[in-house]
């Protein structure tokens, strides 16, 4: 190990210590001059934060002496686990807090009186503060970790740089806290999941870049010859959302001093950014990057090889240069041309088969280890979550047809697909992965109940399978009652009498929801026994995620 | 270096691998499922087919029209034209036909209801509940005293041109505030209140001086809710002595509406449906029950 003990502060030490003093600056400046009660706030947080930032970066360089990190220990890679144990506990801590937002939503749809009467309780409010915490919060986490872990292990080289890391998830992690708040008080710029204003945004573009960085840094760094199909999707996932946030992001603030901000986009353009953004958000985040956890913790859990290669390259492209067409069948029969809207159904249908791509090498994997679904639950989770991905895959090319479009578009139908989606597919393949990753990391011999995992997988199994036919059946219901005219051609119902025949299914999603919530809690305490009292992994195994013994 | 790895053969499928391995990670060379690749060729065919037929690829100026010829905007605007003139026949008889003779003609009676009952569940029931039995602050409607006249005509007007709002022909009465202005004292509202509780079978105060109470009612109140409490919907005075309060019905409510009233709007729906609907809506209102 290099003996030098008295080392200059690196120049990524010194550079982001420079970056967060100036940004801590600005914050106060703008904290000091603003007439916006939020953006006082927020910009205190930002200072209070690029202040910590600042400290902990000299605080460590005093504590190692500004040493260098041995890129390997003992010949075998010194893997960074720090920010990806943080990413770990950050996703359960968001899950926990986002599933929580949704159930009490989903109830006050029932029982409206539960909005208290409060701007900060308000289903306007809650409503993008669910949606956020648990796609960014809570996935982006488990993204991030995932991604960090993965690409480590599969390059076989630790990421690069000291800070940088730490950076990208404190950083990421920061956005939450201001993005969060803001819809509490009221800051919001009215895109469906884009609603965090113009600074927030303008922060996780400078995370999302290093983010980047971070992530080409380890392949560039790689130590194997070929760069494994996880980190494709990855990569392609981090660099199509830089894209889309920066497209549909493209705001000129009212002032530095004020949270507003004005979309440079007008009209049916701002609509078609907007879903074009939106669709590729369920494209890029939460299906290419999942697919990518699905490509690593399924043959791992399994340990059987990826079931086809070149199903995996094919699907992969078909899926990137397909999905990014989609987005126009979010919005038929509105003012945007039939002819846009048609070209997005006909790609939807299209991108049926490059979805399923991913299912099939996800199931497939499993021939010669389906008996393992009985015994373990982790690997069972994952697999369901590929069949809830199958399904989710084939239902989306069926809405987006004009025809059935029109019944469905506006009904809680779509509610119920995009919960299919959301808690079968991302929800079970990043509980799965957790449930991997968290043993792994804190070097444990597995988890502490398997028997704890079965009840979480059985209530939150139950719970969807309520949630989603709930949502069918009112979505349908729904849709058919809008269209059903008496026999002298009025509307034979009001919309509150739709709303009032909505209601028993409103109860019956709640209480799917609410299962949902107990199984992540059962989770949270089970992986808390996990980390304080599970079985440490004997001293001669490899530092984390051994089944590399196992051959 | 993987390139120079022999390719081994997974022993439980029998599958070759492709020769790399990443963190113990390997993978199988099996080809592209038939089922999946035909089903893929078979969505794109579709696709193609549907692009001839229907508008879909954007050109420098204009789009690719499809052979069907087909248009949205056209077809909707068609539904929308065949609807209103399926409807046209009845609408304009409703409009040509006194109100009061509606009906005697059971068609178009029928067809008056219809279109009420679908105008009332999207544009009244909002306020005046699904059944029009109203809540705190919006009229019940099938109760038989009216603030502004039941009969036909009277709520034809008030549809028409709404109830104190920006409509040169809009109902216009507004209740003085005599507590927030001082226009009597807080003992005066007490006993007015409670002199008409007395009337109206209410619990009253103890000790309170209702001959003082009858004394203020005449000087203040009957000029609009007249000498028996009876209302006068001319000026939209409702009757004191209905058994349903506009603003809740107890000596507290009393007290509060006129210590600071509060005078509820309707908005004038001259403004906003078509004069068919709006007549039709005043068969359905009336029939309610209350009509007079």
């Amino acid at each position: 190990m290099a003996q030098q003990k008295t080392g200059l502060v690196s120049l990524e030490e010194g550079g982001f210590a420079i970056f967060l003093v100036l940004l801590a600056f600005a914050c106060l400046i703008v904290a000091g001059k603003t007439f916006d009660q939020v953006m006082a706030f927020h910009a205190s947080v930002g200072a209070l934060f690029a202040a910590l930032g600042v400290f902990y970066i000299f605080k460590n360089y005093f504590d190692d002496g500004g040493q260098a990190i041995p890129q390997e220990l003992d010949g075998k890679p010194n893997y960074n686990i720090g920010p990806i144990k943080f990413g770990a506990i950050a996703a359960m801590f968001w899950g926990i807090a986002g599933f929580t937002v949704g159930l009490v939503i989903a109830l006050q749809l029932a029982w409206p009186a539960l909005n208290f009467d409060l701007p900060w309780t308000n289903f306007g409010r809650l409503r993008p503060l669910h949606t956020s915490a648990v796609i960014f919060a809570f996935g982006g986490n488990v993204l991030l970790a995932t991604s960090m872990y993965v690409v480590q292990r599969t390059c076989r080289a630790r990421m690069p740089g000291k800070i940088l890391p730490w950076f990208v998830i404190l950083g990421y992690n920061a956005f939450i806290v201001i993005a969060g708040t803001g819809y509490l008080l009221g800051a919001t710029q009215g895109k469906e999941y884009a609603e965090p204003e113009w600074y927030a945004d303008l922060w996780l573009t400078i995370v999302w870049v290093f983010y980047l960085l971070l992530f080409l840094g380890t392949l560039w760094k790689r130590k194997e010859p070929h760069i494994y199909v996880a980190n494709w999707f990855y990569l392609a996932f981090i660099v199509t959302i830089a894209v889309l946030h920066i497209t549909n992001n493209l705001t000129i603030p009212v002032s530095i001093y004020s949270t507003q901000s004005v979309i440079v986009w007008a009209g049916v353009q701002d609509a078609m950014v907007q879903w074009w953004y939106g669709h590729n958000a369920v494209g890029f985040f939460l299906t290419a990057g999942f697919l990518a956890i699905m490509y690593y913790f399924i043959p791992k859990r399994a340990e059987r090889p990826v079931y086809s290669y070149r199903l995996s390259i094919v699907h992969f492209w078909a899926l990137i240069f397909i999905y990014i067409w989609a987005g126009p069948h979010h919005l038929h029969y509105t003012a945007l041309p039939q002819w846009a809207s048609t070209l997005g159904a006909t790609f939807s249908i299209i991108l049926w088969m490059p979805s399923w791509g991913g299912m099939i090498n996800g199931l497939m994997t499993l021939s010669g280890a389906w008996d393992k679904l009985r015994t373990d639950p982790v690997l069972r989770m994952m697999v369901v979550s590929v069949a809830f991905y199958g399904m989710s895959t084939f239902e989306g090319p069926l809405m987006s047809l004009r025809a059935v479009n029109s019944l469905s578009h506006y009904t809680d139908w779509t509610i119920g697909h995009v919960h299919s989606g959301a808690l079968g597919w991302v929800g079970y393949i990043s509980f799965g992965a957790i449930y991997c990753l968290v043993p792994w990391l804190w070097n444990k011999k597995g988890l502490y109940s398997l028997k704890l995992v079965n009840w979480h997988f059985w209530l939150s199994t139950l719970g969807i399978v309520l949630y989603i036919t709930a949502m069918w059946v009112s979505g349908i219901m729904q849709g058919l009652m809008w269209r059903a005219y008496d026999s002298l051609g009025f509307l034979q119902y009001s919309f509150v009498e739709t709303v009032e025949a909505m209601h028993p299914f409103y109860i019956i999603r709640a209480l799917g929801g609410a299962l949902f919530v107990v199984g992540a809690l059962i989770m949270a305490y089970n992986l808390w026994m996990t980390v304080r009292h599970g079985e440490a992994e004997e001293a001669d195994a490899l530092p984390a995620g051994s089944l590399a013994a196992a051959e | 270096m993987s390139d120079t790895h022999p390719k081994e053969v997974d022993q439980v499928s029998g599958v070759e691998t492709t020769g790399h391995e990443w963190d113990g990670l390997k993978e199988l060379n099996n080809p592209l499922p038939k089922w999946w690749l035909y089903l893929f060729y078979v969505t794109i065919v579709w696709a193609v087919i549907y692009w001839v037929l229907y508008p879909s690829w954007p050109l420098i100026s204009s789009y690719t029209t499809g052979v069907l010829g087909s248009s949205q905007r056209a077809e909707a605007l068609a539904a929308v034209e065949e609807g209103v003139a399926g409807r046209s026949q009845f609408a304009d008889q409703i409009v040509a036909t006194p109100l009061a003779d509606i009906s005697n003609d059971q068609q178009l009676l029928q067809f008056a209801m219809a279109n009420g009952r679908a105008a009332f569940g999207d544009n009244c029931a909002p306020c005046h509940g699904a059944g029009g039995t109203g809540f705190e602050g919006y009229p019940n409607l099938q109760d038989d005293t009216w603030i502004w006249g039941g009969t036909l005509d009277d709520i034809h007007t008030t549809l028409l041109h709404g109830i104190r709002v920006d409509n040169d022909n809009a109902r216009f009465g507004e209740m003085p505030a005599y507590g927030r202005d001082e226009l009597l004292s807080k003992e005066e509202i007490s006993q007015v209140a409670n002199y008409v509780a007395s009337r109206t079978g209410l619990e009253t105060d103890e000790g309170v001086d209702l001959a003082a109470g009858e004394t203020l009612y005449v000087d203040n109140c009957a000029a609009c809710h007249g000498d028996n409490l009876e209302g006068i919907q001319d000026v939209g005075a409702p009757s004191l002595m209905s058994a349903n309060y506009l603003y809740g019905k107890s000596l507290d409510a009393i007290k509060a509406q006129i210590t600071n009233p509060r005078n509820g709007v309707m908005p004038a729906w001259e403004d906003r449906l078509d004069p068919a609907t709006i007549k039709s809506l005043t068969v359905y209102v009336h029939a309610f029950g209350g009509g007079q």
